[in-house]
């Protein structure tokens, strides 16, 4: 363990597992009693808050707000758990700033939001804290319903199914349950195991069996559902990702983002896992950045994350772009990869600047790189699926696809915004259709 | 720049910031420390009869209101009259006065309701070189138990012969500390100034319980499972102290009594307002025993300043000037008729406005699909509700409407004379305009 920042190539241990902890520590670490005090009592419990209409999955903000003003953090958690049953994680990975914060009337007034998701995650890590679950469920139907991927959409969907009296199980081709909670969101925003102890707390509502390594298409198939179960609920994500379609892609070091995320949230030890003297990201989005700021914190020395689009382009939040700055990534935009260089394992990346219509304007330049991580879109995986739009599932509103008896929501159908939240919302939504089509059926 | 001199009953001190009888003003080592932080006066902790002194809880003395990030607004204590011997309390007034010559030293005085023993105490008092004393009537809690403070405030009768006794067995000015705990505070002041009083001080703190502990289910402060009423101070206790001090600097009958303004005064501009509605100084005690008592540095330099932009040259100057405009409800004129007007500039589209008019006002609040919230003129009955509930200081005004136009709420022409209600048509018992 010998290696630092500047040891060359791609290896272990760079930084001291103290700086490596204090690197991946809470993000945003959680306000204490008075801190949430204080802070609750500047939202103004607007009419008709536009906060609200600005959450995804509509919880009721200046409601559990005052609960927290006016200490009932439990009852506030109920609040936000009943709209939004993995409120806990969205607490700590919504893109707040572009959603119900951006809404505040006080970031009108004074640029200062209230700091809803650090109430929100005050409130439900008081209530879940707690033993026991919050919600019961309603009398047996003697209906079952397959839900396919553990992520939040099929977390969500199996919850309110759950509640409503149905028995549910839920399908995962993965050995843990959680999806992208578990396997894709930056370590330093989910911390101390959090995705996992989510999911026991969830499913303490009862009447959810989770079937792990069983992957549609491959141990279960989707007419087979149909035939077993009252209805189906796919929440499957996205398994694939896009190729970079550029020379030397295949060359040693040049690695899917996912891939090195999620064996990065999987280590037991983060001095264990290797990472690039020289770093290349490509991609604009979420991932793009946790990738880059991750390489940064393992103790990458050079962390260049390059977008072929201009900045304001970026899916990235101007937050996350801000966050990756300070922890010293460099963002290089409007530059394309065109030729990936070394002799078997990445040596160089060359890339081609462009202007806004993506034409190259002729000049290139090269960056030394250990590691490429590729990070420029998931795609949907999988046959025999429901009707594509956009290589997405075709959905309707409440996440009815083209089959009957299917449903689908999350990072998988058209129409979301690849979030955590609006995952929940869909999965959520679908239940309740789902719910009310097969009441009406008698 | 204003001198900040004060005469008050002949009573020198070199600003109108005086501390009020209670805990900060219980010993010398905190006299001292207040007369160097720069306060104009002290009014010496209550003093009691020579003997054992009377003994306090040892369990808490306080319960407290907060607002937003525990500002404090409101304190009640169940603190009696000082714990200590009364040659020690005398001794060091003694000390202290002659070492802060330019500074008020009033004492204050709670004995029982005989004449010998405020006899007893007086010349001792006298023998300190102390300024004057205050008669303290107004405890609420604990001595009231015992027949004195607020049980003698309660009193009239008591209250004149007391004073009365005061006044025959020496030479100090008196100034006599009125409780609120009475109906109409005009009573008591009356009673002080036909007992001879120089000036009166008020308030007292009010009876209050402050909450009640949900687990042990007895009043905060709970002292061994048990409760006891207090007294209430601090900030929230001015609207009614302020009142009440109106009602005597209003009254025809007790013009011209001089008025110690006491209760919530946390800042220069409660200093002010006191004296604007008569008071001729302040007194201060919960804002010292929340901040320290630097405190008065802040209310030095805050009204000197004020003044200075009034173009006044001391406190003299501002003494009374809300007093004439403070007027009776049935005097307030009723052709004057203004309009809400949301500043559409400064709106930040909270809708607390709309929420408080629609659902408990006027309906006078129109919300549009993207959250534009404007004012129905033929709703609105300026009631000004939205402008206290809106979160943006000036957001919202209450615009005069000028004489010749037309209400729209009501059709009427606005007229340009005054009309009250004495003359309105609609009053039963109303008198022919002059
Ligand atoms: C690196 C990264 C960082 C992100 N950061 C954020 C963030 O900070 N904030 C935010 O709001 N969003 C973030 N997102 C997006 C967010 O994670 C997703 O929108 C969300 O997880 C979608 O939920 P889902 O349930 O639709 O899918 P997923 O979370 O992807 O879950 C799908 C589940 O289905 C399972 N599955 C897939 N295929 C099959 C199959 N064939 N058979 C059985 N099971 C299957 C998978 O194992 C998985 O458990 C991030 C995404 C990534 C990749
Ligand atoms: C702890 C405490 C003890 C007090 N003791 C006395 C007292 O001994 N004599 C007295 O006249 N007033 C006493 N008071 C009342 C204060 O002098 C003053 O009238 C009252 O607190 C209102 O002023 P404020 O709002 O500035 O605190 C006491 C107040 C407090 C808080
Ligand atoms: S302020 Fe606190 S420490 Fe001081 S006497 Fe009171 S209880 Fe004791």
């Amino acid at each position: 363990m010998s290696a630092n920042a500047l040891t060359p190539g791609i290896a272990a241990g760079r930084l001291h597992s103290d700086d490596l902890h204090q690197n991946f520590a809470d993000l945003h670490p959680p306000l204490g009693q008075h801190e949430a005090q204080v802070a609750a009592d500047r939202c103004y419990f607007c009419h008709d808050a536009p906060c609200v209409t600005a959450c995804p999955t509509a919880i009721d903000i200046p409601l559990f707000i005052r609960q927290i003003a006016t200490g009932t953090p439990e009852a506030a958690a109920k609040t936000i758990l009943s709209q939004n049953i993995l409120g806990g994680m969205c607490a700590r990975v919504c893109p707040t700033e572009t959603l119900c914060e951006q809404a505040c009337v006080r970031e009108t007034a004074e640029g200062k939001p209230v700091v809803i998701g650090q109430l929100q995650r005050h409130a439900t890590d008081t209530l879940q804290a707690k033993a026991g679950h919050p919600f019961s469920r309603a009398a047996p139907t003697g209906r079952r319903i397959a839900v396919v991927g553990a992520g939040p959409a099929g977390l969500a969907c199996a919850h309110r199914l759950a509640m409503k009296g149905h028995d549910v199980v839920v399908f995962d081709a993965r050995p843990k349950a959680g999806g992208l909670n578990e396997y894709g969101i930056a370590s330093y925003k989910s911390t101390n195991d959090f995705a996992q102890a989510e999911v026991n707390w969830l499913l303490g509502i009862g009447g959810i069996t989770l079937q792990h390594g069983q992957a549609l298409g491959r141990d279960i198939t989707l007419a087979g559902l149909q035939a077993d179960y009252d209805a189906v609920f796919l929440g499957i994500g996205l398994g694939g990702v896009n190729a970079l379609a550029t020379e030397g892609e295949e060359k040693t070091g040049v690695l899917d983002a996912v891939d090195f995320i999620a064996d990065l949230r999987q280590a037991t030890d983060l001095a264990a896992v290797p990472i690039g003297r020289d770093v290349v990201v490509i991609g604009g989005g979420m991932t793009a950045i946790d990738a880059a700021v991750q390489a940064k914190l393992l103790g990458a020395l050079n962390v260049t994350l390059v977008y072929r689009r201009g900045r304001a382009r970026m899916n990235a939040s101007p937050f996350e772009q801000d966050l990756a700055a300070s922890k010293g990534v460099r963002i290089i935009t409007n530059a394309i990869p065109v030729r990936v260089l070394g002799n078997g394992a990445v040596r160089e990346i060359e890339f081609a600047y462009t202007d806004d219509t993506l034409t190259p304007t002729g000049d290139t330049f090269r960056l030394a790189a250990d590691q490429v991580f590729k990070a420029i879109g998931q795609t949907l995986a999988g046959t025999g699926l429901p009707d594509i739009e956009k290589g997405k599932i075709a959905t309707t509103g409440t996440g009815r696809t083209s089959m009957a008896g299917v449903w689908a929501g999350g990072d998988c159908a058209a129409g979301g915004d690849d979030l955590t939240v609006t995952a929940v919302a869909q999965g959520r939504d679908a239940a309740e259709d789902i719910h009310a089509t097969l009441t009406a059926e008698g | 720049m204003a001198d900040l001199t004060t005469d008050f009953i002949g009573i020198k001190s070199p600003n109108p910031f005086w501390l009020a009888s209670a805990p900060p003003t219980d010993k010398e080592y905190n006299v001292r420390r207040a007369f160097e932080a720069g306060w104009g006066g002290v009014v010496w902790k209550t003093l009691g009869e020579d003997g054992p002194p009377v003994v306090n809880v040892n369990g808490p003395r306080y319960g407290a209101i907060w607002g937003a990030d525990r500002r404090l607004l409101g304190l009640n204590n169940i603190e009696l009259i000082t714990d200590r011997p009364l040659h020690v309390n005398l001794q060091e007034i003694k000390s202290v006065k002659q070492d802060y010559p330019d500074r008020a030293m009033i004492v204050s005085l709670m004995v029982p309701c005989v004449e010998e023993a405020w006899k007893a105490i007086l010349p001792l008092v006298e023998e300190t070189g102390a300024d004057g004393v205050e008669l303290n009537f107004g405890c609420p809690h604990g001595m009231s138990e015992r027949g004195m403070g607020s049980a003698v405030g309660q009193v009239p009768e008591y209250i004149e012969m007391v004073t009365r006794w005061v006044k025959q067995n020496t030479r100090m000015p008196c100034i006599v500390k009125l409780t609120p705990n009475i109906t109409d505070i005009r009573k008591p002041a009356a009673a002080a100034k036909a007992g001879g009083a120089d000036a009166v001080s008020l308030i007292n703190t009010i009876n209050s319980i402050t909450s009640v502990n949900l687990d042990l289910f007895a009043p905060e402060p709970t002292i061994d499972g048990k409760g006891a009423h207090g007294g209430y101070c601090g900030p929230a206790v001015k609207p009614i102290a302020l009142n009440m001090v109106a009602e005597i600097a209003r009254s025809a009958d007790l013009r011209g009594l001089p008025i110690s303004g006491i209760g919530g005064v946390t800042t220069w501009r409660d200093a002010a307002e006191y004296l604007a509605m008569g008071a001729g100084n302040v007194q201060v005690c919960t804002a010292a025993m929340t901040y320290g008592f630097k405190i008065v540095q802040e209310m030095i330099s805050g009204l000197s300043d004020y003044l200075d932009s009034k173009g006044m040259h001391s406190p003299a100057d501002l003494v009374g000037r809300a007093v004439p405009n403070t007027s009776d409800w049935q005097h307030l004129n009723l052709n004057y008729i203004s309009k809400a007007k949301i500043n559409q500039d400064l709106c930040i589209s909270c809708g607390r406005c709309y929420a408080a008019c629609e659902d408990t006002s006027h309906q006078a609040i129109a919300m549009s699909e993207n959250r534009v919230f404007t004012v129905k003129d033929d709703e609105c009955v300026a009631c000004n509700l939205c402008i206290n509930v809106c979160p943006v200081e000036n957001c919202i005004t209450m615009e005069q409407m000028a004489p010749g136009t037309t209400d729209p709420r009501t059709g009427k022409i606005v007229e340009a004379d005054y009309g009250n209600w004495t003359t309105h048509p609609n009053n039963p018992n109303r008198v022919a305009a002059e």
